[in-house]
């Protein structure tokens, strides 16, 4: 199964690529819009800054490409920072528009301790995944939480995670290993 | 507020895990791969390595070790030593890290702490302070750096640290217990996760510096004994502290 993960020159694409190399897809980091388009799974990682990311989105192509798999009804995932400039726009860098793969914003996180770091429960799952994240999203296409934070969210053919399944030891792999069965 | 969490640290020089009394008499006591996964196994929640030479020779193997960690190890890692330019700290990203630590290089130049983090967001930006007497300390912990320690805690989230992780230099390797006087200051003034280190002797300093902290760092009494980790956990959980379940 080909997945195909959008290198748009920030994030953590290499722990993306092992952790789908690990369950036996075959992951190719996807600078250009035509792997995006084609691959069985697209996936939209992320970590760093949204007004980057969208940047080096842009200036690749991959938004495009991204908006056109998904109106073709073709399995997405994103990624923590993947999720959140998947939605219309995010409070980050002062503001920015993002891909509009689903409705909803990110907005900061307004808790005890931010960044919001460690492993922590998702409802109605109850296992734990590893966080590390500023800034949450806010959207009706939310299906599982964590402590009240949008962690999942479905929208047509696009998946968001908050966590990061690449760094959630076994219950990361199931997870990922659920994204494929999908496909 | 997520879990707590535990975090084994190895030293690592020139590609290997060594172990020495602050950073003197380094002897060889492992592959870094084979130890991070074994801690893994054993229910690590993120794992530290610190090239504790810091040579460009080690720099370049510390790279390396952080792309083999990565392969082999599916928790998170920091990566600390060396790290001076956000080129540095972003190679070491593209690797397989999710974190990098600074150190001396902030206190010589604190804009890069902004630097790091405007690039590679807060959450991956660790500031690694040690400290005595509630001063800071530089060059693993050789030099006075003429600063106050709750202090630089303060500059350092200003500047868009992440996370603190905190070694009380008089504590460490000496199974005393945690500088808990300390953590609960920083707890008051900074609203970052900290990282506690230098002190752990039984679960029940561990669970008294979760109490304040955010994680404990675990480094020589691991190192005497790793399989230690398992049993923690357990002795953990019976003191209530709500530990992950690894499976």
């Amino acid at each position: 199964m080909k997945v195909a993960i959008c290198a748009y020159g920030a994030g953590n694409v290499r722990s993306v690529e092992l952790a789908f190399r690990r369950l036996g897809a075959e992951p190719c980091r996807a600078e250009r819009a035509e792997q995006v388009r084609t691959a069985d799974l697209a996936v939209l990682p992320g970590v760093g800054s949204a007004g980057l990311a969208m940047a080096g989105m842009r200036e690749r192509g991959l938004d495009e490409a991204l908006l056109d798999r998904v109106a073709a009804g073709r399995p997405t995932l994103g990624i923590c920072l993947g999720l959140q400039i998947a939605l219309d726009e995010t409070e980050e860098d002062g503001g920015v528009a993002g891909l509009g793969l689903l409705p909803g914003r990110a907005v900061r996180l307004r808790g005890d301790r931010v960044p919001r770091i460690g492993w922590a429960s998702v409802e109605p799952s109850g296992e734990a995944f590893w966080f590390a994240h500023s800034y949450a999203a806010e959207t009706p296409a939310t299906t599982a939480t964590s402590e009240g934070i949008v962690a999942v969210a479905e929208y047509e053919s696009f998946l968001g995670v908050q966590f990061h399944p690449e760094k959630s030891g076994a219950a990361g792999a199931r997870f990922l290993e659920r994204c494929l069965s999908r496909v | 507020m997520p879990l707590p969490r535990l975090i084994p640290c190895l030293d690592v020089a020139n590609g290997r895990v060594v172990k020495g009394i602050r950073f003197k008499d380094l002897r060889d006591v492992g592959d870094p791969v084979e130890l991070g996964a074994a801690y893994s196994d054993a229910g690590a929640d993120e794992l530290v390595f610190l090239d504790v030479v810091a040579t460009v020779e080690s720099r370049a193997s510390a790279l390396d070790v952080a792309g083999r960690v990565a392969e082999q190890v599916s928790i998170p890692f920091t990566f600390g030593g060396g790290i001076r330019t956000v080129e540095d700290a972003t190679a070491v990203l593209e690797a397989g890290a999710d974190k990098v630590s600074v150190n001396s290089a902030a206190l010589a130049r604190p804009q890069l702490i902004e630097e790091l983090a405007s690039t590679l967001g807060s959450q991956a930006v660790v500031v690694a302070i040690d400290t005595i007497a509630g001063r800071v300390r530089s060059h693993a912990a050789t030099r006075d750096a003429v600063r106050d320690t709750v202090a630089w805690a303060s500059e350092c989230e200003a500047r868009g640290a992440g996370e603190l992780l905190v070694t009380s230099i008089d504590r460490d390797g000496t199974r005393n217990g945690y500088d808990l006087e300390l953590l609960a200051r920083l707890r008051d003034t900074v609203s970052l996760p900290v990282i506690a280190s230098g002190g752990a002797g039984t679960a029940a300093h561990v669970a008294a510096a979760l109490d304040v902290s955010q994680a404990a760092l675990l480094a020589s009494i691991l190192h005497e004994q790793p399989a230690w980790l398992a049993r923690l956990r357990d002795e953990l959980r019976a003191l209530g502290v709500a530990l992950r379940h690894a499976a």
